[in-house]
């Protein structure tokens, strides 16, 4: 049979149209099928951050208050690890020599000097952590937030060596038989991942504050978006002198600390 | 027609064969159980009419594939609502909506898994992080205190 270079043509075009239009429809039906949404309550914001009002903290710490590092610990099954070096930590105290090493003067209050600062996740704009990840398993979401997606953390422990702040902690073994009360709405980890701070985020998308927010009595915590300039957070801010960990690296730190 | 060495050549095929069919008739006529995993829980027993996400054959084949959709969506995208063809709306979550129905681990995932041959305590490895209804775990003391407190 003789088939012209036209006639050629003309059918591969068909074909080629006919093979793409199935895929066409396939990718149609399947957007038609099921459909992803956010939580109508979920809370909504440019950049979450945090201002840790340290005098208010100072107060209650004078009772022993430690309010919100046990309901964070509880809320995301935290274990606690008896061995210091393999203590996994998302909200803890830190001394200001430790936390801000660089702003010491030796002649600060005797008060500034030994009271704790709470420290968690910076959840830095320019987040280091980010850029080291080589499976990209910690990433900045759309709200601002540094978040681990822990099913593709492959523990190289990269993030831990870049974060200037020691936030991230490393499953050294299991650690469900250090949990001592299991909450079921929150997955626990494995071994060989790392773990932080992601400012609850799994209680942002359905509109709660985080864990320790709402823990804390005296109020010594504000959540809010800092891209707002009327939330508490900016108000709070703009009303009191405040500091944040490290700022001289350049991460811009999310969690600020009013003086 | 002649072979060379036909003797061990045979003998050699003959054991050859016997290998490569072991599974097929060692396991011959032999019955094995029916996975029969179990839907008897008090929310699907409640259900008016039992339905499950997706139509039952599907989520039989593809819900390791719809939970890692889901995951994805969830962790990557902040997205936390599925819309099933049906227009029916779920939290995606293993915990809280998964396990809201089926609160029989043992009975209903288990039993297929087993069936399947999936049947290490890491394979699937889902339950090693995801937290299985009424699993026990080892301790008490200060976040116990806590759970209570807020409660």
């Amino acid at each position: 049979m003789d088939t012209s270079r036209r006639d050629f043509l003309k059918i591969g075009g068909l074909c080629a149209l006919g093979l793409s239009s199935v895929e066409v429809a396939e990718a149609f039906a399947k957007s038609q099928a099921s459909k992803y949404l956010t939580n109508p309550k979920a809370g909504a914001a440019k950049r979450w951050a945090m201002a840790i009002d340290v005098k208010k903290c100072w107060k209650a710490e004078k009772k022993e208050c430690k309010d919100c590092i046990l309901a964070c610990d509880w809320a995301h099954n935290v274990p606690d690890i008896p061995v210091k070096r393999q203590e996994v930590k998302w909200l803890w105290n830190e001394k200001y020599e430790n936390a801000f090493p660089d702003q010491e003067s030796e002649l600060e209050p005797v008060e500034v000097k030994e009271k704790p600062f709470l420290v968690l996740c910076n959840q830095c704009a320019h987040a280091p952590c980010v850029r080291v990840c080589p499976t990209q398993a910690t990433f900045k979401n759309d709200q601002g937030i540094t978040m681990m997606d822990m099913h593709r953390c492959i523990g190289c422990r990269y993030c831990m060596a870049a974060c200037p702040y020691g936030a991230r902690s490393f499953n050294w073994r299991d650690p469900r038989p250090y949990i001592t009360k299991i909450n079921p709405d929150y997955p626990t980890r494995d071994r060989g991942v790392v773990e932080k701070c992601d400012f609850c985020v799994e209680r942002l998308a359905v509109g709660k504050i985080p864990a320790c927010v709402e823990a804390c009595k005296s109020k010594a915590l504000i959540f809010g978006d800092l891209d707002d300039p009327n939330s508490d957070l900016r108000k709070a801010l703009a009303s009191r002198y405040s500091i944040r960990r490290k700022p001289e690296l350049g991460t811009m730190p999310g969690v600020y600390y009013l003086m | 027609m002649k072979i060379y060495d036909g003797k061990y050549i045979l003998i050699g095929l003959l054991v050859f064969g016997v290998l490569v069919t072991f599974p097929l008739w060692f396991d011959h006529g032999k019955a094995v159980a029916p996975a029969d995993p179990s839907i008897k829980t008090p929310v699907i027993e409640a259900m008016m009419a039992k339905h499950c996400i997706l139509p039952k054959d599907r989520m039989i084949t593809e819900h390791m594939k719809l939970l890692n959709v889901w995951r994805t969506q969830v962790v990557r995208y902040g997205k936390t609502v599925y819309v099933a063809p049906g227009g029916e709306k779920y939290d995606m979550s293993l915990e809280t909506e998964c396990f809201r129905c089926h609160s029989n681990k043992a009975e209903f995932c288990d039993r297929c898994h087993n069936y399947a041959g999936l049947d290490k305590a890491t394979d699937p490895y889902c339950f090693s992080c995801h937290v299985v209804p009424g699993e026990k775990n080892p301790g008490a003391g200060k976040v116990a205190m806590v759970h209570k407190e807020s409660k």
